[in-house]
C-alpha cells in the first residue's frame, strides 16, 4: 500500500551468452553433447551480446513509462531483468513494493483445463494467492463476458476467447509495480479498448506501469513518461511526446524511401520478404516533401518466395507525435477471401487522397501479415516524408489531426409559400 | 502491508536457498499439483485405476518370471504376489516423481521465459501427481494384506517417514537432473536409463538378503534400496526388519538433497537464458 518516494534503477548490462556458467564444463563435455554445434560457433567473447549496456533510470512512485525501440533493442530484456525472470550480468536494480508482470498473455494457460480452472491456474501464476482469486472471481469472469464458458475446456476456446479471459485475469492483478509487455496486440478491438480502459486505471490508481508496446499511440495515451532504448542503450527520456518525436524521427532518417540492401536481412518469413518502401507524388516520383493537395502514393515492394495463401499488406500513418492517424490494408473494402499469390515481386500501392493530411511530419508503419495467424514483418517508420500545407491560411489553423476537405450541400427544407399553413 | 523493497543484481559466490520465498509461493506449488492432478487422467478409459493396474500387472510378471520360473527365494511366510506389490509401490512412486521432477522446467520452459517465482516450486510442486497415484495403489496394497491375512504389524507408523524417504529421494535426484536438463536436452534420455539401471540394483526381484554380506553396504548405497525393503517390513509381519542400513540410506538421500538444492540454485541463474 504504501511505498517509498522514488524508486532507483540503476541497471548495469545483461548478457545472453550461451555457456557462461559452465564454460569449463561445456568444454570438457562439448564432443559427446548434442549442443556441441551452438557452443562452437564461436568463443565465447566473440559471441557474446549485451542485449543491455549501462541502462540507467529513475522511475518515481506512480508514473506510467512507455518504453520504445526497434526490435532487439533490448526492451523485453529489461522488462525481463525487473521481473526478476533473468539475472543482470552487472549493476543493480531496486525495486520498492511488489511487482507483477505480464510479459504474455495466457502464460500457463493449460487447454485441458476448463476456463474456471484456468482462472485459478493463471491468477496462481501470476502471483496471487487463493483468498485474492476467489474474492475476485466474478469481476474477472464478468470484465471477460466469458461466463457462459466457464465449465468448458480452454482447448475448445477460440484465441479471441482465450486472450479475453487471460487479460480479465491479469487486469485483476494488483501490484504495486505493474510490467507489462507488448501484450495488448492481441483480442479483437472492442476488448482491446476495454483492457487499455482497465491500464489506464490502474496508472490512475497510482501505481507505477512499465509499458513496452509497438503502438505509438497506444503508448502516448497510456504515458506520461517515455523511455527510448537503441542498441540496449538509452537514446532518450523524459517526457512521453518529446521521446516519441525523436525516436520517429531518428528511425525514419527523413528518408522517402526504405531499401532493402541486404536480400539475407530483409523483414519477412520464409515466404515473403520486404524489399523497398517509396513515397511518391502524383507524377510518380521519389519525394520527401509533398504538397497537400494533391494524392500521396505509398508503394510497398515485396517478394512472394513461395505460393503464399491469405497475404495482407498495410500500413499505418503516424503523426509526428506517434499519433496513428489511420491504419489501412490492401484488402479494405473489398473483403477478399483469402487469395493465392504465386511467386515473384509485387508492389502494393495506396493512394492517400489529396486534401486530407494537415501540414507536418508523417511516418509510415508497413506491415504485412495473415491475419490471425502472424505477423509477417512490421517495421516502425520505414519511410516518412513532409506534407507542406497548401490549403487557404485559414485551414491551416483548423483543430484536428487532418484537414480533409468534404463534401458539403446546402439545401432549403421549406417552401416559401408553405409558410404560416396549418 | 508494509512495502517490500527488492534488490536485483548479479548473484556471486554460494547461492542462498531462499526456502523462505519458496514458502511464500506456497500457494502456486498447490496449484502446479492440483494442476498436474486435474491433467492426469483427462480423456482416458480406465482414470485413476491406471494408478493399480501398472504395478498390478508388473506384480504378476515379477511373480511369474521371478518366484516361477527363475524360484527366487523370498521371505518364509511372506506371500510371493504381496512380497512383489509392496515392494512395487514405493518403486512407483519414486520412479513417477523423479520423471516428473527432472522434467518440471523443460515441460514449463514457457512459464519459466515470461513469470517469476521460486523455480524450486517446479520440482517440488511435480511430485503431487505421482502422490496421489501411490495413495491409490497404497490403499490397494491394504486390501491385499487382508485378502492374504498376513496381518499388519506395528511397524506400519514407519510407513509415512519411508514414503517421505522415497519423495525426498525422487526430489533429490530430480533436483539435479531438472537444473541439468534445463541446459543439455540429453537429460531426457539418461532418465529412463537411470530409472532402468536402479530397478535392478533395488530389492525389487530379490529381498536383500541375497546380496553377499560383503557387498551389501553398498547396495544400501542405493537410497531406494532401504525403502522398498522397509516397506515391506512396515506391512507384512512375517518381513524381515531392514536394519540400520536404512539410515545409510537416509543419509545418501540428504546428500544428493542439500547438493541438489544448491545447484539447483546455481543453476537457476541463467533457466530462462537457456531453456
Amino acid at each position: 500500500m504504501s511505498e517509498g518516494l522514488s524508486k532507483r534503477y540503476r541497471l548495469g548490462t545483461a548478457a545472453h551468452t550461451y555457456g557462461r556458467l559452465s564454460e569449463s564444463l561445456s568444454n570438457a563435455f562439448s564432443a559427446p553433447f548434442r549442443w556441441v554445434r551452438r557452443s562452437s560457433i564461436a568463443s565465447p567473447n566473440a559471441e557474446s551480446l549485451w542485449a543491455l549496456k549501462d541502462v540507467s533510470f529513475d522511475v518515481n512512485v506512480g508514473q506510467t513509462v512507455g518504453i520504445i525501440g526497434r526490435n532487439g533493442a533490448g526492451k523485453t530484456t529489461l522488462l525481463k531483468l525487473l521481473s526478476r525472470i533473468t539475472e543482470p550480468t552487472e549493476g543493480r536494480a531496486l525495486l520498492r513494493g511488489r511487482v507483477g508482470s505480464l510479459l504474455e498473455v495466457g502464460t500457463g494457460f493449460h487447454p485441458e483445463l476448463t476456463g474456471r480452472e484456468n482462472v485459478y491456474l493463471n491468477g496462481a501464476i501470476l502471483g496471487m494467492s487463493r483468498a485474492t482469486i476467489k474474492k475476485r472471481f466474478d469481476e474477472i469472469v464478468e470484465f471477460s463476458e466469458m461466463g457462459r464458458f466457464l465449465e468448458t475446456p480452454v482447448k475448445r476456446y477460440s484465441s479471441g476467447m482465450q486472450v479475453r479471459l487471460a487479460f480479465a485475469v491479469a487486469a485483476h492483478l494488483e501490484p504495486e509495480i505493474l510490467i507489462v509487455d507488448e501484450v495488448l496486440a492481441v483480442g479483437d478491438v472492442a476488448f482491446q479498448r476495454k483492457s487499455l480502459g482497465k491500464m489506464g486505471s490502474v496508472a490512475s490508481e497510482g501505481r507505477t506501469v512499465l509499458f513496452v508496446s509497438h503502438n505509438m499511440g497506444t503508448i502516448a495515451r497510456l504515458c506520461e513518461t517515455g523511455m527510448w532504448l537503441d542498441e540496449g542503450r538509452v537514446k532518450a527520456h523524459g517526457p512521453m511526446d518529446e521521446v516519441v518525436g525523436k525516436y520517429l524521427a531518428a528511425s525514419a532518417q527523413g528518408t522517402s524511401h526504405f531499401l532493402v540492401e541486404d536480400p539475407t536481412q530483409a523483414p519477412g518469413d520464409d515466404d515473403v520478404k520486404l524489399r523497398s518502401v517509396a513515397i511518391k507524388n502524383g507524377q510518380g516520383n521519389a519525394s520527401t516533401y509533398l504538397d497537400s493537395r494533391f494524392p500521396i502514393y505509398i508503394e510497398m515492394e515485396y517478394s512472394v518466395l513461395r505460393r503464399t495463401v491469405g497475404l495482407r499488406t498495410g500500413f499505418r500513418l503516424l503523426s509526428s507525435d506517434g499519433t496513428v492517424i489511420f491504419t489501412t490494408r490492401d484488402n479494405d473494402g473489398a473483403d477478399l477471401p483469402a487469395v493465392e499469390q504465386d511467386r515473384g515481386t509485387f508492389t502494393s500501392r495506396c493512394e492517400i487522397p489529396g486534401n486530407l493530411l494537415k501540414g507536418g511530419q508523417y511516418h509510415v508503419t508497413v506491415i504485412a501479415d495473415r491475419p490471425y495467424v502472424k505477423v509477417i514483418f512490421h517495421v516502425e517508420s520505414a519511410v516518412s516524408f513532409w506534407v507542406e500545407s497548401t490549403q487557404r491560411i485559414y485551414e491551416q489553423n483548423r483543430v484536428g489531426v487532418i484537414a480533409p476537405e468534404l463534401k458539403w450541400t446546402i439545401q432549403r427544407k421549406d417552401l416559401p409559400d408553405a409558410h404560416g399553413k396549418s | 502491508m508494509r512495502a517490500s523493497l527488492v534488490q536485483i543484481r548479479a548473484s556471486r559466490g554460494w547461492p542462498k536457498l531462499g526456502l523462505r520465498e519458496v514458502w511464500r509461493f506456497r500457494d502456486l506449488a498447490y496449484f502446479f499439483a492440483w494442476r498436474d492432478i486435474k491433467v492426469r487422467y483427462k480423456q482416458t478409459l480406465f482414470g485413476g485405476a491406471w494408478a493399480i493396474i501398472q504395478p498390478l500387472v508388473l506384480m504378476v510378471v515379477f511373480t511369474f518370471v521371478f518366484g516361477t520360473v527363475l524360484s527366487v527365494e523370498t521371505p518364509p511366510g511372506v506371500p510371493k504376489p504381496l512380497f512383489y506389490y509392496a515392494g512395487l509401490v514405493p518403486w512407483t512412486l519414486f520412479a513417477t516423481s523423479l520423471t516428473a521432477a527432472s522434467d518440471s522446467l523443460s515441460a514449463n520452459s514457457s512459464l519459466v521465459q515470461k513469470i517469476y517465482f521460486p523455480r524450486l516450486i517446479l520440482p517440488l510442486s511435480s511430485v503431487g501427481a505421482g502422490l496421489l497415484d501411490f495413495v491409490i495403489a497404497l490403499s490397494f496394497l491394504f486390501v491385499m494384506t487382508f485378502i492374504y491375512g498376513t496381518g499388519i504389524s506395528l511397524n506400519v507408523v514407519w510407513l509415512p517417514l519411508l514414503t517421505l524417504l522415497a519423495l525426498l529421494t525422487a526430489i533429490a535426484v530430480g533436483l539435479w537432473l531438472s537444473a541439468l536438463n534445463a541446459r543439455y536436452r540429453d537429460v531426457r534420455y539418461v532418465i529412463p536409463f537411470l530409472i532402468t539401471v536402479l530397478l535392478f540394483v533395488t530389492p525389487l526381484f530379490t529381498p536383500s538378503s541375497q546380496v553377499p554380506e560383503s557387498i551389501r553396504p553398498f547396495y544400501f548405497l542405493n537410497p531406494m534400496a532401504g525403502v522398498v525393503e522397509g516397506f515391506r517390513w512396515a506391512l507384512i509381519d512375517a518381513a524381515p526388519r531392514p536394519g540400520p542400513v536404512t539410515l545409510l540410506s537416509a543419509a545418501i538421500m540428504l546428500l544428493l538433497l542439500i547438493g541438489g538444492l544448491f545447484y539447483f540454485r546455481s543453476a537457476e541463474r541463467s533457466f530462462a537464458d537457456v531453456i
